[in-house]
């Protein structure tokens, strides 16, 4: 029996571990996405730890875990100045209006500069308008392709060409139209808000284009004469008929969409000075502290973090709007 | 007999592929009497669903016409509803819905809402899928999907009921089923009905005539037979039918003998239902062909 024991291949001793696992579905489920952050995080460390910069030596997760603390202290820190600011100015204005009641009352706004915190909702704010600008162009524009092949063939060309153009190629014709064109001193958004937002557009209008025309081509021909026997009128056919049928393929684009919008938006920041999150990597970038680069890294791993949250929050979506509940989707 | 209610007419059809011209039909003369149930059969790639979409105005002809009830076919509509093969149901619609969907679009001037929800659970009471309205198509069988899916054709009340091969796909049970239901629904509303089949006993079984085409290329009606057995028919009693018995040897007759079945080309091998050789060569052995077309039961 003893012998038997010891002669367990480390093979077989791994499968008496996953064996021992399967018991419990959510112990799997967490002890191997555990296993595989633990892993990175050594190898991260291991790795910083011999590489030196002029601004000193790479941040490992320590030090980038102690940059996250700061930050969230500069946040509330900042928090605090500005409530402080606005109870002296209600204090002052309270005071004002004792003495005179008909006294002319500025209403002043905090100019603090603007938190991690700050950065992040305006990247998201930002990512969030180019997203629907794109997708109400997008989603439109690709039923119409599928629907008549003559229109795809007439834009097919064109999406061809413009599809790989790179974000920063547009930012500089999207900063001059905006300028041209808008003016921002009566207006609902900043002219930097419109810059990237419409670079977001252009560049993730494509994915939710193309998969939009496959998934509306691709309806079953059955289905299709179905509706040409009922007779169907054109409104209710994409209603009932089309946007049902392509509804994977759609957000199969707008995945891609979303994920190419936000590595685009981190870019367009960067390169526009557009506040955000590309902003605050370029400002620390220009800062040069020895705690540049651990903020760096914080914006960086907040980037990945946030992309991933926005992924799934369409996954959950599509979740809910499939009319397939048994599909596998990934 | 010459009310010609449905009168196909010199029709010819010629499919332009990638260059090549490919006649797939030619002088289709066929006329039906209101309330008449046609089969077609014949071998694969034949045609026969190629007619069955030019009635249903799907495709256009080449040459020669389609008048139904008077009015010449020019596109589709749901006076000509199709029962397809592969029961064509929308999977995100409800069983309701799905009938729903019909019968809002051609009852939406003429019947109130009320008088529409009436309808549409009337039509699924008669092919027994009332218990299932919420039920989603991948929830149900195959039989049920197709029974639906007739329901829905029925729904529409059509001048003609055009199908497709509408039980090819169903194991032999569900198939003998439904080909009861059909009869006595039949038998009820007086449709006319142009069926598409594969099997040589739901031809003789539902039809007042079976109309057998010769094979392709440029297909055309070869001979047609009429079935003069009186009705309601029961599958049971006529099994033993002499009528019967000698109705079936003549369309045998014609499928395999005067049309034998060709080698089976690439375009007819993607046709989902094909007259496999295992069952000729039984057929020619004597065997008792039962049911030819047992071949679905393992689908």
């Amino acid at each position: 029996m003893r012998n038997e024991a010891l002669r367990i291949t480390p093979h077989e001793r791994l499968e008496q571990l996953v064996e021992a696992l399967r018991g419990g579905n959510w112990l799997k489920a967490l002890v191997f996405p555990m296993l595989g952050i633990l892993a990175f995080l050594m190898v991260w460390h291991l790795c910083a730890s011999r590489i030196d910069t002029s601004l000193g030596q790479f941040p490992g997760p320590v030090q980038v875990w102690e940059q996250v603390q700061n930050l969230g202290a500069e946040h509330v820190r900042e928090r605090e100045k500005a409530a402080a600011f606005y109870e002296r100015l209600r204090e002052r204005n309270a005071k004002k209006l004792a003495a005179d009641p008909n006294a002319v009352i500025k209403d002043r706004q905090y100019t603090g500069k603007p938190t991690f915190a700050d950065q992040i909702i305006t990247s998201l704010l930002t990512v969030a308008a180019g997203f629907l600008i794109a997708n109400l162009i997008a989603i439109p524009l690709g039923i119409v392709c599928g629907l008549s092949s003559g229109i795809y063939k007439a834009l097919n060309p064109v999406i061809q060409v413009l599809k790989p153009v790179s974000p920063l190629a547009w930012l500089p014709l999207v900063t001059m139209v905006v300028s041209a064109t808008y003016s921002s001193d009566d207006s609902l958004f900043d002219k930097s808000f419109l810059n990237s937002a419409i670079t977001v557009a252009l560049c993730c209008l494509w994915p939710t284009l193309i998969n939009t025309i496959v998934g509306v081509t691709n309806i079953d021909r059955d289905l299709v004469n179905v509706s040409r026997v009922m007779a169907l009128s054109p409104m209710v056919h994409v209603r009932k008929i089309v946007i049902p049928a392509a509804i994977p393929m759609i957000f199969t684009g707008l995945r891609l969409s979303l994920a190419t919008g936000w590595m685009v938006l981190i870019a367009a920041e960067m390169l526009a000075q557009n506040p955000g999150l590309g902003k605050f990597v370029w400002d620390e970038f220009q800062n040069g502290s020895s705690s540049s680069l651990g903020r760096i890294m914080v914006a960086v791993l907040a980037i990945g973090l946030i992309g991933f949250m926005l992924d799934k929050l369409m996954l959950t979506l599509q979740k809910r709007v499939s009319w397939d509940k048994t599909a596998l989707l990934r | 007999m010459n009310k010609r209610y449905l009168d196909i007419t010199d029709v010819g059809i010629e499919f332009d592929t990638s260059g090549k011209k490919f006649r797939a039909l030619q002088k289709v003369n066929l006329k039906l009497d209101k309330g008449e149930f046609v089969s077609l059969i014949g071998h694969s790639g034949c045609g026969k669903s190629t007619v069955l979409n030019i009635v249903a105005g799907l495709y256009q002809a080449t040459e020669g016409g389609v008048c139904l009830d008077g009015k010449e076919v020019s596109e589709p509509g749901p006076d000509r509803a199709v029962v397809f093969q592969n029961h064509s149901l929308m999977p995100w619609l409800s069983v309701y819905d799905n009938v729903a969907l019909a019968v809002n679009q051609v009852f939406r001037k003429s019947k109130s809402k009320a008088e529409r929800k009436a309808w549409v659970e009337h039509n699924l009471r008669l092919v027994n899928m009332d218990h299932a309205l919420d039920k989603l198509p991948g929830e149900i069988s195959g039989g049920m999907k197709q029974r639906v899916g007739i329901a829905r054709c029925l729904a529409m009340q059509p001048k003609v009921l055009l199908m497709d091969e509408p039980f090819g796909a169903l194991d032999a049970l569900t198939r003998a089923q439904l080909q009861d239901s059909l009869m006595k629904i039949q038998a009820e509303l007086g449709n006319t009905v142009i069926m598409i089949t594969h099997d040589v006993d739901e031809a003789v079984l539902l039809s007042d005539r079976i109309v057998m085409m010769t094979n392709g290329p440029a297909a055309t009606i070869g001979e047609i037979l009429p079935v003069n057995l009186e009705r309601p028919r029961d599958r049971l009693e006529l099994a033993e039918d002499r009528e019967f018995v000698h109705l079936r040897q003549q369309v045998l007759e014609f499928l395999y003998a005067k049309q034998s079945a060709r080698e089976p080309t690439v375009a007819a091998s993607a046709a989902v239902v094909e007259t496999t050789s295992p069952k000729l060569a039984a057929v020619q052995a004597g065997a008792p062909p039962e049911r030819p077309g047992n071949d679905f039961e393992a689908a």
